[in-house]
């Protein structure tokens, strides 16, 4: 057993090329987790984040580099290592038939678990995740979030001390997406580790503890949400004035106001500038806006995209390197 | 000792959790076996009432009906393929078997549950269109003992079909897919001795068709109920009763690995 400092997941050096793809889908891919924390691998689509959850599961056998999971080798003891983790993929991994009952019966008799325990461990996952009255409906009735959670608590069987999580709220409404978020940090109150992936920074930034932007199969910038997004300069605020001649004024009221760096574009009559996340400063922006006399148009607050976090990280968007 | 006798018991228990799981889609989505017998339904019905008399003077068939009852039950065990095939390759799509796979239970044990519960599907299966059978007119007349075994012969080949149709399923990627593969198993179940005895086809054809699979097990299965057949003198057709033990072997022999190889290999 590992000790309560060392990495709960630790990869070194992973990589894989698929047989039927010429770029490596992880090259050189390195992670320290630790146990307790939420860590989130943050990357476009294509960047090798799916790949990198699955070989850590004992899904994809990679060409090189090592990788234990909670004191075991993935390669050399995946046995061991699937009595420790759980995995909720992309999509919902349930019978569609069946129940949610029924589903986690099955899944908690595959755990190996007595036909009573088994009964006794879906009825109290099923209150748990709130589904206590969805129970004996067919799965293929249940809403977006209803079946995320189910997927969840199917993870859960065991209480697996790593819980691997592929883009968890990815195709969920705002409404499912806050049950989901919910549930992780319950998860992480009772001790176990997660390690999610994600397209949205402000996923990442909601949950993790830390987070490692990955591209092209390598984690390329690691740290906390914090830390990140200072890096990447935090929200901008975005001006779209009304009149075309008045786009400098504008430029030259939010420079006095919020700082370098600017980005002005004269073709859509909009500037850009960094500002706080709080309201204040936005209200600090439309003042002297109005004091300038400038009669603007739209005017917005944005936080940073993963493009941007990227085209801060790596001076390119994201994609481009590709192919 | 004790460690394989558990281990062994895990597996066995493994099995009969899925088999369970795809025998309850029997029971709550029946449109999965009423899929399968449709065609041969309406095969009992259009070949026993519209084409069977022509078809059976041609052949040289006195009673048409009691020569294309276990035609049929052969072709119904062959079109098991198609559900085997897209039953798992949906699983394979949305995920399900990944989370099998990251499950610590035995690692051939969704295989074999689905296999398992692919035969029962055959029993009923079997049992309607026997029912069908004897609507119209369909006899046995060897006595129970013999068309008891001729069914377990076509269970047999069912179990075989059913390893294909798993081999299948983890190796195509969309059930559109799974669908072109199923056209395929109509030729070869034509292509045999199902609707019209061997011995009509052309001469280039004929051997073809006593070399399927699917006609060694009908043609033993004709011979245990009792049924009317033109066996021609070829070595296979005349040793029906044993290639209809040995061709389900043999296939079973290299779909088992090939399906468990795909299965554990984790290079989908």
């Amino acid at each position: 057993m590992t000790g309560t400092t060392e990495a709960v997941i630790l990869a070194e050096g992973v990589r894989k090329t698929y047989p039927s793809r010429s770029r490596p889908s992880l090259d050189g891919f390195d992670l320290a987790v630790r146990p307790g924390t939420v860590h989130a691998l943050l990357g476009p689509n294509g960047a090798g984040k799916t790949t990198a959850v699955r070989a850590m599961a004992t899904l994809v056998r990679f060409d090189a580099g090592r990788v234990r999971v909670a004191g075991c080798d993935v390669a050399s003891e995946s046995r061991r290592v699937r009595e420790r983790i759980g995995l909720t993929g992309q999509y919902a991994a349930l019978d569609e038939v069946l129940g949610g009952r029924r589903n986690l019966e099955m899944f908690a008799r595959l755990h190996h678990l007595r036909p009573g325990a088994a009964r006794a461990r879906a009825a109290e996952l099923l209150e748990r995740f709130g589904l206590a009255d969805a129970a004996e409906r067919p799965v293929r009735q249940y809403s977006g979030g209803m079946r995320r959670r189910l997927d969840l608590a199917a993870s859960l069987i065991l209480d697996p001390r790593v819980l691997f999580l592929d883009e968890p709220t990815t195709g969920l409404d705002p409404r499912s997406r806050a049950e989901v978020w919910r549930a992780v940090r319950d998860l992480v109150d009772r001790g176990t580790t997660v390690l999610l992936t994600t397209q949205y920074l402000e996923e990442a930034d909601r949950l993790a503890d830390t987070v490692s932007v990955v591209e092209a199969g390598r984690v390329i910038a690691e740290g906390p949400p914090e830390e990140l997004k200072r890096r990447v300069g935090g929200s901008r605020v975005e001006v779209v004035v009304a009149d075309p001649s008045e786009v400098d004024k504008a430029a030259e009221v939010l420079g006095r106001v919020c700082g370098a760096p600017l980005d002005v574009d004269p073709d859509t009559q909009t500037v850009r500038a960094p500002v706080g996340g709080r309201g204040s400063e936005l209200a600090k922006v439309v003042r002297a806006l109005d004091e300038a006399g400038l009669e603007v148009e739209d005017i917005a607050l944005r936080r940073p995209s993963l493009d941007e976090v990227f085209l801060s990280l790596t001076g390119r968007r994201t994609g481009e390197g590709e192919g | 000792m004790n460690a394989t006798v558990r281990r062994l018991g895990w597996a066995l228990s493994d099995t009969g959790v899925v088999a369970r799981r795809y025998l309850s889609h029997l029971v709550h989505k029946p449109d999965e076996l009423i899929g399968t017998l449709l065609i041969p339904v309406l095969a009992v019905l259009l070949f026993g009432f519209v084409f069977g008399e022509t078809m059976g003077a041609a052949a040289g068939v006195d009673d048409y009906r009691d020569f294309l009852m276990p035609g049929l039950f052969a072709l119904t065990m062959a079109f098991g393929i198609g559900n085997t095939t897209i039953a798992v390759v949906s699983d394979a799509g949305r995920g399900v078997i990944d989370r099998f796979r990251t499950l610590p239970m035995a690692p051939s044990a969704l295989l074999a549950g689905r296999s398992v519960s692919d035969v029962v599907a055959g029993v009923v299966d079997l049992a309607v269109l026997a029912g069908m059978g004897l609507l119209i007119g369909w006899r046995w007349n060897e006595g129970w003992p013999s068309a008891l075994a001729a069914l377990g012969l076509l269970l047999w080949l069912r179990l075989a079909f059913t390893w294909i149709g798993i081999y299948l399923g983890l190796v195509v990627r969309s059930p559109e897919a799974a669908m072109k593969f199923f056209s395929l198993v109509f030729p070869l179940a034509m292509v045999a001795d199902t609707f019209v005895p061997t011995s009509s086809m052309p001469g280039w054809l004929a051997p073809l068709a006593e070399w399927n699979p699917l006609s060694a097990t009908v043609v033993a299965a004709r011979d245990l109920f009792g049924s009317p057949g033109v066996v021609s003198d070829s070595w296979v057709a005349q040793n029906a009763l044993l290639m209809a033990l040995v061709w389900p072997l043999v296939l079973l022999a290299v779909f088992v690995p090939l399906a468990v190889h795909r299965y554990r290999s984790a290079a989908r």
